[in-house]
């Protein structure tokens, strides 16, 4: 049975931990190493900093998480309606960054895509930006479903 | 904060906390950047003993500190990292520039 989560939360820096915390308790489910919970609260982490600091450009909106679990796919979306991005293919380079000035080293989206089995962004300038990843998880019980 | 930056000699190290995001990574900056500025600092170290998460606010964090302490002829140093640290920092790159010191 697929199992689901949703939450919405001011995009503030605090949330970042708040989020990531939260789903790693919803993924608890699956009996994560250690290792797939960090690499998931740092996709986390990253895509809920970017909703803020680019999504936003720090002002403070809605940011909605929702996160299912289907058999032991994780699959986690993180969602902004700020200003988007013009080139997403270029945004996802490595150490591409728009904000040198608030010292944004460029690696989000590849710690995202590092962490993560699949990762899809989803932009439109002026309407926001969806970014969707999933992660098989449990791998150290190999599939018993 | 403080207590989390500590001086000795021309040395100013911080004891980096549990989790580096962006809200630890902007406080830090604000304070070992104004200590950069008033105290005469030449090595500057994070040590990562307590830390088991980061993010790549950290990465950010660690690159402009880094180029702070290079414009002054000082230098930067990262020590006690765990397996979690140490492949966060691998995958962006940054250990070809700061130097991570091994453990004894």
């Amino acid at each position: 049975m697929k199992q689901e989560m949703k939450l919405e939360i001011d995009s503030i820096p605090s949330n970042e931990s708040f989020a990531r915390v939260v789903v790693a308790a919803f993924l608890t489910r699956l009996n994560p190493t250690m290792e797939e919970v960090a690499d998931i609260k740092t996709a986390i982490s990253e895509a809920v900093t970017n909703a803020i600091i680019h999504g936003y450009r720090q002002e403070v909106h809605k940011i909605v998480i929702e996160a299912a679990i289907e058999e032991d796919i994780l699959e986690v979306s993180v969602q902004d309606f700020g200003v988007g991005i013009e080139d997403v293919k270029k945004a996802m380079e490595p150490l591409y960054t728009t904000r040198r000035d608030l010292e944004r080293s460029g690696m989000g989206f590849v710690f995202m895509e590092a962490f993560m089995d699949t990762i899809k962004v989803e932009s439109k300038v002026g309407e926001g930006t969806k970014v969707t990843m999933t992660k098989r998880v449990g791998k150290r019980y190999g599939r018993d479903f | 904060m403080e207590k989390l930056v500590q001086r000795k000699g021309e040395s100013l190290k911080v004891i980096v906390p549990a989790e580096v995001d962006h809200c630890f990574a902007d406080e830090v900056r604000e304070e070992v950047d104004r200590r950069l500025q008033t105290e005469d600092i030449r090595v500057l170290e994070f040590d990562f003993k307590d830390t088991e998460f980061m993010d790549s606010s950290g990465i950010g964090l660690l690159m402009g500190r880094y180029k702070l302490m290079r414009a002054i002829g000082g230098e930067v140093r990262i020590t006690h990292t765990g397996e979690r640290i140490r492949k966060i920092l691998m995958l962006s790159g940054i250990h070809k520039i700061i130097p991570i010191e091994k453990e004894f």
